[in-house]
């Protein structure tokens, strides 16, 4: 299992755009993928509850990622918060 | 009848209603097991249907379609397959042996409600995205065929409860005049692309708009929000009068925007833009701004709970930066203080706020907030164009006290391998009068200099602009201040240095001429006044602007002054 934490960097927060892209990168990868705010924990397999997580701008969320091509994974999710993000 | 205006522009046309078909629970139960698979079944093949529908608008329209367009109709695709609500009506028909229809219908709605009760107002305009996707699944499942093409005619005013993303973007821009909605906020995608299409556009209407028959004559004012049904003869010929006075203004506004600021004789002003948000550059150039010539960051710490981190600031400098690209961007460091407050920085209450704790003071009082701040515009700085200036400053020992904590920053930078651009200016701004008379000794301290004409005036003339007792008193016009806002520029002129304006006063077109004649280099400005300030610069000569500054100099009233600007603007 690999978790860690990432600050939302787009000033408008996880909105559709970029939950849109973040469930298309999911699909590419056998491990299970879930985001944490508050004790709250949802899959990333659903717009509406990514949505309804209301991650905001400078929020802190952490990602865990748990299944065989984990690594892989984390790898294109660090990503995506880290760069992608910058671009919604 | 008022709502929300939420596209700008003005329409006088003819209604045409656009009715959401309304399924009704049939509340019957699934009876048998084959009867139950079948259901899901359904519902599987419908959600599959539904996406593809929305894929083919996609791949049909690629040419026409702008990208964000596309984007709002790929959100639309994962709403319609949302894992949520599919479990949800699987749920429903085995274990509650309802109907897919009914599940459907039940899982939406509760979502709907969930999103309609959230503090967000983005997450809250997404209850419009739900039912739509909803509402595809449901017309898939009552296999009913796709709805008949709207058959409105040229000119026709759409009226809706709310209009849904897929059916906005699939709207025929050429026959829609405007739209009026009871829901929907700014934030809606039915918003988003009436202004993206230039359809002036109303949302949040009562209840009364529903009244309004197909074909009644409607007037829309997507500025103010007002709706007028039925007009009178009167009324309709001031609204004619009022769109073409707006669409006049819009074709100025387009001519204006790619045009340089150059006097006829060929003096090059620089036309700069007020902001506050990333958002506000869109604005900035649609309206023809050539930078920016203050970017408040008062806003990005009031949005915060505490103040915020180096990456966060990083983040919203950086995203300001790249998208201005080559255009400058001139950062204020934090100006709190005076009539400003955070709610997690409590100032004690002080007898005169305006002459107490703010701005640079506060900056080089609490080191630890400002050198936060100057590293995140440091490392934004290779991003863009970004330049840094200090609000506030009354004798230079405050610049340079202030370079040498940027000193410190970049070292910190340097240490951490992180990259800055070493050459960023500094400038600062001009608001107090001791400054304004020392403009010479500032010169060999900064980069540039920029005149806040909003406290230079209030501190020059000693007038609290928020004590409505004196406030008539505070006038820009003021002899007195003309000659220090002269001096300005003059002694910045004699030392080399770059003089613009970033206060109320760059905005009065009745001062442009007068500012120009002093030999301003730069004006910046609220966005929207931008073309207006443009126009006067392009339509005059710096030799006449010197002529009326050297006129305004011999009078001996800003009564006589307004009276003349008028006189020479007609």
């Amino acid at each position: 299992m690999i978790k860690r934490e990432y600050t939302i960097i787009d000033p408008l927060g996880m909105h559709a755009r970029p939950a849109t892209a973040l469930l298309k990168l999911g699909r590419n990868f056998k491990s299970a993928v879930s985001l944490e705010k508050n004790g709250k924990s949802v899959p990333v397999k659903s717009m509406l509850n990514i949505l309804a997580l209301t991650l905001k701008f400078g929020d802190i969320v952490t990602v865990v990622i748990e299944g065989e091509d984990e690594t892989e994974a984390s790898v294109v999710i660090e990503n995506f918060f880290m760069e992608e993000m910058k671009h919604f | 009848m008022k709502g929300t205006g939420v596209s700008p522009g003005i329409s006088i046309g003819n209604a045409f209603i656009l009715k959401k078909s309304v399924v009704v629970s049939s509340g019957r139960t699934v009876e048998s097991e084959e009867e139950i698979i079948e259901q899901i079944s359904d519902f599987d093949k419908a959600v599959v249907a539904a996406a593809d529908e929305v894929k083919k608008i996609i791949s049909d329209n690629k040419g026409t379609f702008k990208q964000e367009d596309i984007a709002i109709l790929e959100t639309q695709i994962e709403f319609i397959g949302d894992t949520q609500i599919m479990s949800d009506v699987h749920d429903k028909i085995r274990n509650e042996r309802r109907t897919a229809i009914d599940s459907v219908t039940d899982a939406v709605g509760s979502m709907v409600h969930l999103f309609r009760n959230m503090d967000d107002a983005y997450l809250r305009a997404r209850t419009t995205d739900i039912q739509d996707a909803g509402n595809r699944i449901i017309k898939h499942l009552l296999k009913r065929d796709d709805a008949p093409a709207h058959e409105y005619s040229e000119n026709s005013i759409i009226i809706a409860e709310d209009i849904t993303p897929t059916e906005a973007i699939t709207l025929d821009p050429r026959k829609i005049a405007g739209i009026v909605t009871l829901e929907g906020s700014r934030t809606s995608h039915a918003a988003i692309i009436a202004r993206s299409r230039v359809i002036p556009a109303v949302a949040g209407c009562s209840e009364e708009l529903m009244n309004i028959n197909n074909n009644d004559t409607v007037i829309i004012d997507g500025s103010t929000g007002d709706v007028i049904v039925d007009p009178d003869p009167e009324t309709l010929n001031l609204f004619a009068e009022k769109k073409k006075v707006y669409d006049e203004h819009s074709k100025l506004l387009k001519s204006l925007r790619e045009t340089p600021a150059i006097t006829r004789d060929g003096r090059k002003i620089s036309i700069f833009g007020n902001i506050s948000v990333p958002d506000d550059i869109d604005q900035l150039d649609e309206n023809g701004g050539e930078g920016v010539g203050l970017l408040r960051t008062e806003i990005l710490f009031m949005m915060s709970d505490s103040f915020p981190s180096e990456e966060k600031q990083y983040q919203f400098y950086r995203q300001i930066a790249s998208k201005s690209g080559d255009k400058p961007v001139i950062i204020r460091t934090l100006d709190i203080g005076g009539d400003k407050q955070l709610p997690y920085f409590k100032i004690p209450e002080e007898q005169n706020p305006f002459m107490g704790y703010r701005a640079i003071r506060i900056s080089l009082d609490k080191k630890d907030v400002f050198m936060t701040q100057i590293k995140a515009i440091l490392r934004a700085s290779v991003s863009g164009n970004l330049k840094i200036m200090l609000p506030m400053i009354c004798k230079i020992d405050e610049v340079r006290e202030a370079k040498k904590l940027i000193g410190d920053a970049k070292t910190e930078l340097d240490n951490a391998g992180k990259k800055y651009n070493p050459e960023i200016e500094l400038g600062i701004m001009i608001e107090i009068p001791s400054a304004a008379m020392m403009v010479d000794l500032l010169s060999a301290e900064v980069d540039f200099f920029s005149i806040g004409t909003n406290d230079l005036c209030q501190y020059a003339m000693a007038v609290d602009r928020m004590n409505n007792k004196v406030s008539s008193l505070y006038d820009h016009f003021n002899p007195g201040l003309l000659r220090l806002i002269n001096t300005i520029i003059e002694q910045a002129h004699i030392h080399n240095r770059k003089v613009g304006m970033c206060g109320e006063m760059a905005s009065d077109p009745l001062a442009t001429m007068i500012l120009l004649g002093m030999g301003l280099d730069e004006f910046s400005m609220s966005p929207p006044s931008i073309p207006e300030i443009k126009k006067i610069i392009r339509d005059n000569t710096l030799v006449r602007a010197r002529e009326v500054w050297n006129k305004v100099k011999t009078l001996d009233s800003s009564d006589k002054i307004r009276e003349y600007l008028q006189e020479t603007l007609k």
